[in-house]
């Protein structure tokens, strides 16, 4: 009962990490059709960052943490203007490619500045153990768990009530429409884009915090997408869902059977999703035969 | 002045080498290959081959994603299908070398087209998200069944032999090469002037169409898969032949990528464009070493970026090659061939 408390909590701050970078692989494919290949380094770009404010530069972490969320926008609004928007239109593989190459030049950039070796994270979650149970669980997952939360709570509040969500839904339900009731479908993306990138940069500091900022941390970009493709592609309740279960799927998996199988069972999980229901949980189905 | 091309025969327009330019640059191409061996140096022998088997994969994978357009992500995966079935049956089963490729490539066909089942449901995105678990998953098979593949350690492969001389020098291995990426561009080439390869350019313009044509769209997806993947499979197994050792870190998600971009820079859709990607992905980082190791003693702490150079301009090469030729290396080509036929009224 002890492991499988552990092995339930341990699942929960994957699901709740893996959740907020789904929620950033969401808002853009709903908003402009773009699957980004480049949210792990977004993580990674993320995460750096912070560690090079805080521990590097001596900013305390608050501040270090927002700053981070600044340059987050700023390079989602770049990537949006200089990368994506030339290639509306164009077909989905050289949209893929497109963010598959920005991947491979966000990692160059961030070995380049801060070399390849890990590093540990200058810890500002405190690093005591709670006990709940006889189940021994380090405080920097709850507070992973909690951050992910809010933030989720956050972002569901904003589509549901909020103008520019409001906007953002509309045009992810019909471009054309969405025009001409005068949303701006520009600035719509630019949002996407920018809201993606601080998901990461977030999710990236949340990540750094248990494993360290090393390459490691970019890895989830790629082990988001069973996440995504079981919540359904355009969903953020799907996000959450997905997240949640591929977490504790992975732990439980690690737990009981082990033998690395549960570094493949997501993206066999991934595979029957596919050929089963290919729009996943919550996705919209677009109906097309051939 | 000419103003085109015209054919007053059929034999002329339905040759492969339409103008006397053509059969020029042909022969050109030929005896520079025949020649290049005996005045090249072992490093240039070294790039030569590697751009001969990374013409092959390149082939393979454009007949998939650039013909029969089906995203393929698990390019890496596939090459090393073929990589550790040519190894595996020459170390442990002592089959002879040459004999293991054309098993290697059909195997690698079979597991191609298994994983291409899915492409009967999912297109484009959804496909190559597909691919890509296929991916994980096969680079999982091979790192955890350890029995079969020797997991993570290296696989050693003998050396191959022919008529009784050792292919271990680059210099004898660039025959082989150049023996099978003739044979694949040769293929590739006139695949596409028989039905099967104009079926496959139908379901990449517009599948529904095809269908209603008479293509039996799944029929021809699996034939692109299988297809696609036995000349991937054929460069993964003469890396095996090649390098002497097998291991699983050549054919990771990398490898997909680099494929996608060669073919990406290359051309899409275009078997000499896999040739030129392959030339320039395999020259390009060549050239930044070299010219890293020209000024690095100038300039302190270059050699140790150096790689993440590489890989920046690797990044950067597929953004830009994608914003401003997308259809790359080949489209370029021509547009200078065009200009310059019709010089100087190049309107």
């Amino acid at each position: 009962m002890d492991k499988f408390l552990q092995l339930t909590l341990t699942g929960l701050t994957n699901g709740a990490i893996f959740s907020l970078v789904a929620l950033g692989f969401v808002l853009i494919y709903k908003a402009s059709d773009v699957i980004n290949f480049a949210q792990g380094d977004f993580l990674l770009v993320g995460a750096y960052v912070t560690f090079g404010l805080v521990a590097q530069v001596g900013i305390p972490w608050p501040l270090g943490v927002l700053l981070t969320m600044v340059i987050a926008v700023i390079l989602g609004l770049a990537v949006e203007r200089f990368v994506l928007r030339p290639l509306i239109g164009e077909p989905i593989i050289s949209v893929i490619m497109v963010t598959i190459g920005l991947a491979s030049l966000l990692q160059a950039m961030v070995n380049g500045i801060w070399g390849t070796t890990g590093r540990p994270f200058p810890g500002f979650i405190p690093d005591q153990t709670l006990r709940i149970g006889s189940a021994v669980i380090p405080a920097d997952r709850l507070v992973a768990i909690a951050l992910a939360a809010i933030l989720l709570i956050i972002f569901t509040l904003f589509f549901r009530y909020s103008r520019h969500g409001i906007a953002m839904r509309a045009t992810a339900d019909d471009q054309q429409a969405a025009l001409s009731m005068g949303i701006s479908v520009k600035s719509v993306f630019a949002l996407a884009w920018s809201i993606a990138a601080v998901t990461a940069a977030l999710a990236g500091v949340l990540v750094a915090n248990i494993v360290g900022v090393s390459g490691v941390v970019s890895s989830i970009g790629l082990r988001v997408f069973p996440v995504v493709i079981l919540g359904g592609l355009d969903s953020v309740p799907g996000a959450i869902v997905g997240g949640v279960v591929i977490g504790l799927l992975e732990a439980y998996t690690g737990g009981y059977v082990g033998g690395g199988l549960q570094q493949v069972i997501p993206f066999i999980v991934l595979i029957l999703i596919l050929m089963v229901k290919p729009y996943g949980l919550f996705g919209e189905e677009r109906i097309e035969r051939v | 002045m000419e103003s085109g091309v015209f054919h007053t025969t059929y034999a002329s327009d339905m040759a492969l080498r339409r103008t006397p330019l053509m059969r020029l640059r042909l022969i050109v191409v030929v005896v520079f290959l025949l020649v290049f061996p005996f005045v090249a140096n072992g490093y240039q022998l070294t790039l030569a081959n590697q751009i001969g088997i990374y013409a092959i994969g390149a082939i393979g994978l454009n007949i998939l994603t650039g013909f029969t357009g089906q995203i393929s992500l698990g390019q890496g995966a596939f090459m090393a299908v073929g990589a550790y079935s040519s190894g595996l049956l020459a170390a442990r089963m002592g089959m002879p070398w040459w004999l293991t490729i054309p098993v290697a490539c059909t195997v690698t066909a079979a597991v191609g087209a298994v994983f291409g089942i899915p492409s009967l449901r999912l297109k484009g995105l959804y496909l190559a998200i597909a691919t890509l678990a296929a991916q994980q998953i096969i680079q999982w098979l091979i790192t955890n069944w350890r029995g079969l593949t020797g997991g993570v350690e290296a696989l050693v492969v003998p050396t191959p032999e022919l008529f009784g001389l050792r292919m271990s020098t680059n210099f004898r291995f660039y025959w082989v090469v150049l023996f099978f990426a003739t044979l694949t561009t040769i293929f590739a080439v006139n695949l596409f002037r028989t039905k099967i390869g104009r079926a496959f350019i139908a379901i990449r313009d517009q599948d529904i169409a095809a269908e209603v044509m008479g293509v039996d769209i799944f029929r021809y997806k699996l034939l692109a898969f299988a297809t696609s993947s036995f000349f991937v499979g054929l460069s993964g197994a003469l890396v095996a032949q090649w390098r002497g050792i097998v291991n699983y870190e050549r054919f990771t998600i990398e490898t997909s990528i680099f494929f996608l971009a060669v073919i990406i820079i290359g051309g899409l859709g275009s078997v000499a464009g896999s040739i030129y990607g392959a030339i320039f992905m395999t020259l390009l980082p060549a050239i930044l070493t070299n010219l890293g190791g020209a000024v690095g003693g100038s300039i302190p702490g270059l050699a140790g970026i150096l790689p993440f150079i590489q890989q920046g301009v690797f990044g950067l090469t597929i953004v830009l090659f994608l914003i401003f030729e997308p259809e790359g290396i080949a489209k370029i080509w021509k547009n200078v061939k065009d200009y310059f036929r019709l010089w100087p009224f190049s309107y």
